[in-house]
């Protein structure tokens, strides 16, 4: 869906989404990494389950919450990816009992 | 952890920036939080980071600029706090932040929200689906991820920004599949009597007819007029289909569209406080009732940047630095006369062309029939045709709506449904769009967690 | 429509439920709404149809909130039915109020126990087995097995009559059942004076003006002015309740408590505060804050979770916390309802305060609640 220019100043690295390893770069954040890794998307909704993606891409739209390191509903358009990050795509309603 | 600053500004893009600058240039020492990583805003996302020639080059001189405003900014020497939140500001000017799972609270004598602006929702039927961004979301992925679409790309709205995109995308190795212009007709003409005006911004408005001419020039499919856009697909946008001016209907393979219909300022904040606000006609959107300093009704409460009226880059450095004067003076240290002069003639001229361009791209209007079927509250996936048939049931304003429909209840805030209610309700009662009203904005402005409410002091006696 | 029977001033939880009424008694009925931002506790409101706690020193109160928790099954297949299947939420599988150490217990337990020394001396060999227990630490985890209880909880009183509802569907299905039926709802209409004119009354509200022999006053806190104007000086008055709302999570919590319950949609609701600061709805981080604590307390788990809404209404309240029912003894056909449990009493509301207005008078078992019980006690 989308692909990076070159910018071989950048540094890369990797980070998972759900287990998969997908490379992230230096300062972007983590919703331009999930709108490379397929299927794009960032969770099913917790009201009909259906997908999202990030939409906005700058805080105002909550389309692009994840689980990032554990955090629930992160607004992942305002995070900065970091190396090793672990990225889970929520399905439906949150569980907080383990 | 508390911050004990005389002066808070909400938002380090433009506006907050000058600002901070600005107050710093007359000897205080404000607190300036922003929701980001990096100074900037939006318009100058992630401005600060060096790029490869080719990038810079297609991201343009007016991107670039923000440069230098970012590195006066760092070395005012501000205290900057990135990666914070607000979500609550209480009457009294109490304001509640959130840094890194931490909630903490400011108590400024004044406080500055620089929290720009928005991209107007532009609700089609499908718009919720993978694949489908807005334009500025685009814009943002290449400024602070050097990331375009893989393959040519649909583009469909009205405005300024749509243009700009294309031209760096174009100029980045990117490709546009097609823009569906969806401005309506007539609308060039409704802009004429503004021409007078807007020659004075002649430069801008050069700038978007160049690149417009080199687009068409490297082939650009335009279609104008265009209309009934809906966006197909199951678990992901696979195609879009609309209708030309000539009344043919066309049906596209698709894998990424980019929604635009302009921008609107973030009121949010302002609302949440009750500030008087007043209806843009010509913008169809609310802003905040300022006086000449950029405050607010609210006392100490001042707003600068796009958040008071949409009007671009130059007028909200111009803002900025006019609000920190209106904070100094109330502060009891006057700027200079010239100083107050020259951001005053700055941000006449900068806000010479915005009558021509609010007319040139008009907002969509009540009059405009959004289809039953389409979403209307992303976050609690309510379509068009709910929000219709409450309104037949209950004939309420837009609380009402929101009561019965939960329309506006989820974690945005109303803020990808809040117009789209008043167009929907001003339409079914033949009221205009000033009378429906907004929502009534309760806190959080952002979420927050229960346990770092619990860990503030503020909450250790029943109230 | 042509003159209706009636005009009910007010859409909340209580208006509607006695306009549906009405309209289901085959009366013809207006009812007048106010304006979008107006104050309205039925957009504020907790949605529990509660049972346990209330009504000490009143046990009038005790018998007509179990009837109506009793009455609830019933009116809502029926308020399904007439609202064309309109989606309400409700459940009752008893409800929980959680104590909080040692104290906290015991105190419980002796309000428990006064409660039901009340209902027994009302209703003597009426009164039917007891719907009120305490349960202790052990029983409440078997309770809520999902949920990891915080240290100071020590277990709660537990009835089976309680239950809960979406109060937003609630008032809903009502208005769209009652528009159904026929009535009318005219929204954006503050009314603003009540006079008797030849054997009716006559409403005004801005320039409309509108007619009937019956007129019901359910307008909440501006049911004290509209009162006045007719013989009806109820002393009722705002106390501010503040309510935090969750995201949605999956279902942690099967039986709702006095300040926490999980809705439906998986939101969990907290509340709630109980200020007496007027006719003020703003928010304050002093009650979120303090909302916050009790719920980290309740479970530690529970504070992971994000707050998405928070926000104040008033409630309706009469000195006694007891609602007011009467017909005017000037005015014959013009009567007061107010009260704060409109959620919990719409059964009774809909089912049986609504013939007896149809009918023109209310029964002795109304009686208890007439404010002439306030002066009474002013007297002494």
């Amino acid at each position: 869906m989308f692909k990076q220019l070159a910018d071989p100043a950048r540094r890369s690295f990797s980070v998972f989404i759900d287990g998969a390893e997908v490379s992230a770069r230096d300062g972007e954040t983590v919703a331009a990494v999930i709108l490379r890794a397929p299927p794009h998307i960032a969770r099913h909704t917790p009201v009909k389950e259906t997908p999202r993606a990030p939409f906005c891409l700058m805080g105002v739209c909550f389309d692009c919450l994840a689980t990032v390191d554990g955090e629930t509903s992160v607004q992942t358009c305002l995070v900065e990816v970091q190396p090793g990050m672990k990225i889970e795509r929520p399905v439906g309603k949150l569980r907080i009992t383990l | 952890m508390n911050s004990r600053h005389d002066i808070l500004i909400v938002g380090a893009g433009p506006a907050g920036m000058a600002a901070a600058i600005e107050l710093r240039r007359l000897g205080f020492a404000p607190l300036v939080v922003d929701e980001q990583s990096a100074p900037g805003g939006q318009i100058w996302r992630d401005v600060e980071r060096p790029r490869p020639d080719a990038l810079r080059n297609a991201l343009g001189p007016d991107y670039a600029a923000g440069a230098e405003v970012a590195g006066q900014f760092r070395a005012s020497g501000v205290d900057y706090r990135p990666g914070t939140r607000m979500w609550h500001i209480e009457p009294g000017l109490r304001v509640f932040l959130s840094q890194a799972g931490k909630a903490f609270v400011a108590e400024p004598k004044a406080l500055l929200l620089a929290t720009g602006a928005q991209e107007r929702p532009a609700p089609i039927p499908g718009w919720t689906l993978p694949g489908v961004l807005t334009v500025g979301a685009a814009q943002i992925l290449m400024k602070g991820s050097g990331q375009i679409p893989e393959r040519p790309v649909w583009i469909a709205g009205s405005g300024p920004l749509p243009i700009l995109y294309m031209r760096q995308l174009v100029a980045a190795g990117g490709q546009v599949a097609g823009y569906l212009d969806t401005t309506p007709r007539g609308a060039a003409l409704r802009a004429l009597p503004h021409l007078r005006s807007a020659l004075r911004g002649w430069a801008d408005l050069r700038k978007g007819l160049a690149w417009m001419r080199a687009l068409k020039a490297g082939g650009l499919h335009i279609e104008k007029h265009v209309t009934d856009l809906v966006a197909t697909g199951t678990e992901r946008l696979e195609a879009l289909s609309y209708r030309t001016a000539d009344g043919k209907a066309h049906r596209v393979e698709a894998e990424v569209l980019l929604l635009h219909e302009g921008v609107v300022p973030s009121i949010h904040g302002t609302l949440s406080v009750d500030c008087a606000h007043v209806w843009d006609e010509a913008q169809a959107a609310l802003r905040p009732a300022l006086d000449d300093w950029g405050m607010t009704s609210v006392e100490g409460l001042y707003v600068a940047g796009d958040g008071a009226g949409i009007a671009g880059v130059r007028a909200a450095l111009a803002r900025g630095r006019l609000a920190a004067q209106g904070i100094a003076a109330r502060l009891g240290r006057e700027a200079g006369a010239a100083e107050v002069a020259g951001a005053r003639a700055e941000l006449r001229a900068a806000s010479a062309s915005r009558g021509f361009l609010d007319a040139v791209f008009p907002a969509p209007g009540s009059s405009v029939e959004i289809p039953d079927d389409t979403i209307v509250c992303r976050c609690e996936e309510l379509t068009a045709g709910e929000i219709r048939a409450a309104a037949r049931i209950h004939r309420g304003g837009p609380n009402q709506v929101k009561a019965v429909t939960r329309c506006g209840m989820g974690p945005c805030q109303g803020r990808q449904c809040g117009y789209t209610v008043n167009r929907i309700l001003a339409s079914a009662y033949g009221q205009s769009q000033a009378d429906v009203g907004f929502f009534r904005i309760r806190p959080p402005l952002k979420p927050v967690t229960l346990q770092e409410l619990a860990a503030l002091d503020e909450g250790r006696e029943a109230p | 429509m042509r003159e209706p029977d009636t005009i009910v001033i007010g859409a909340g939880t209580v208006g509607a439920a006695i306009a549906y009424g009405l309209a289901r008694q085959g009366q013809r009925v207006l009812v007048l709404d106010g304006g979008d931002t107006d104050f309205r506790a039925a957009r504020a409101n907790f949605g529990l149809v509660w049972v346990q706690g209330k009504g000490r020193g009143m046990p009038a109160y005790q018998r007509l909130t179990r009837q109506s928790s009793d009455l609830w099954p019933g009116f809502l297949e029926e308020l399904s039915e007439a609202s064309g299947g309109m989606k309400i939420d409700y459940e009752r599988r008893g409800g929980l109020a959680l104590t909080f150490g040692e104290n906290g217990h015991q105190h419980r337990a002796d309000l428990v126990a006064q409660l039901e020394r009340e209902r027994i001396a009302d209703q003597g060999s009426a009164a039917g087995p007891s719907d009120l227990e305490m349960i202790s630490r052990p029983e409440l985890e078997t309770l809520l097995p999902e949920l990891r209880l915080g240290a100071t909880v020590s277990g709660a009183s537990f009835c089976s009559r309680d239950g809960h509802v979406n109060p937003l569907h609630l008032l809903a299905a009502l208005h769209a059942g009652f528009l159904r039926l026929g009535g009318a709802l005219q929204g954006n209409t503050r009314v603003e004076t009540i006079r008797s004119e030849s054997g009716g009354f006559v409403v005004t509200a801005g320039q409309g003006s509108w007619r009937a022999a019956r007129v019901v006053i359910a307008a909440g806190i501006a049911g004290a002015a509209l009162g006045r104007q007719v013989g009806l000086d109820v002393p009722i008055f705002p106390q501010r309740g503040q309510v935090l709302v969750t995201q949605r999570v999956a279902p942690v919590l099967p039986y709702p408590c006095s300040g926490l319950r999980q809705t439906a949609d998986g939101t969990i609701m907290i509340g709630a505060t109980k200020e007496d600061v007027g006719e003020d709805v703003s928010t304050s981080v002093r009650a979120s804050g303090w909302l916050a604590r009790k719920t980290v307390d309740i479970s530690p788990d529970l504070g992971r979770l994000q707050l998405v809404r928070h926000w104040a209404g008033l409630r309706t309240l009469s000195p006694d916390g007891c609602p007011i029912y009467a017909q005017s003894p000037e005015w014959p056909g013009v009567f007061v309802v107010s009260c704060h449990s409109g959620v919990t009493l719409a059964a009774v509301h809909a089912a049986v305060l609504a013939p007896h207005i149809a009918a023109g008078a209310l029964p002795s078992e109304f009686g208890p609640f007439h404010h002439r019980r306030f002066n009474v006690q002013a007297a002494r």
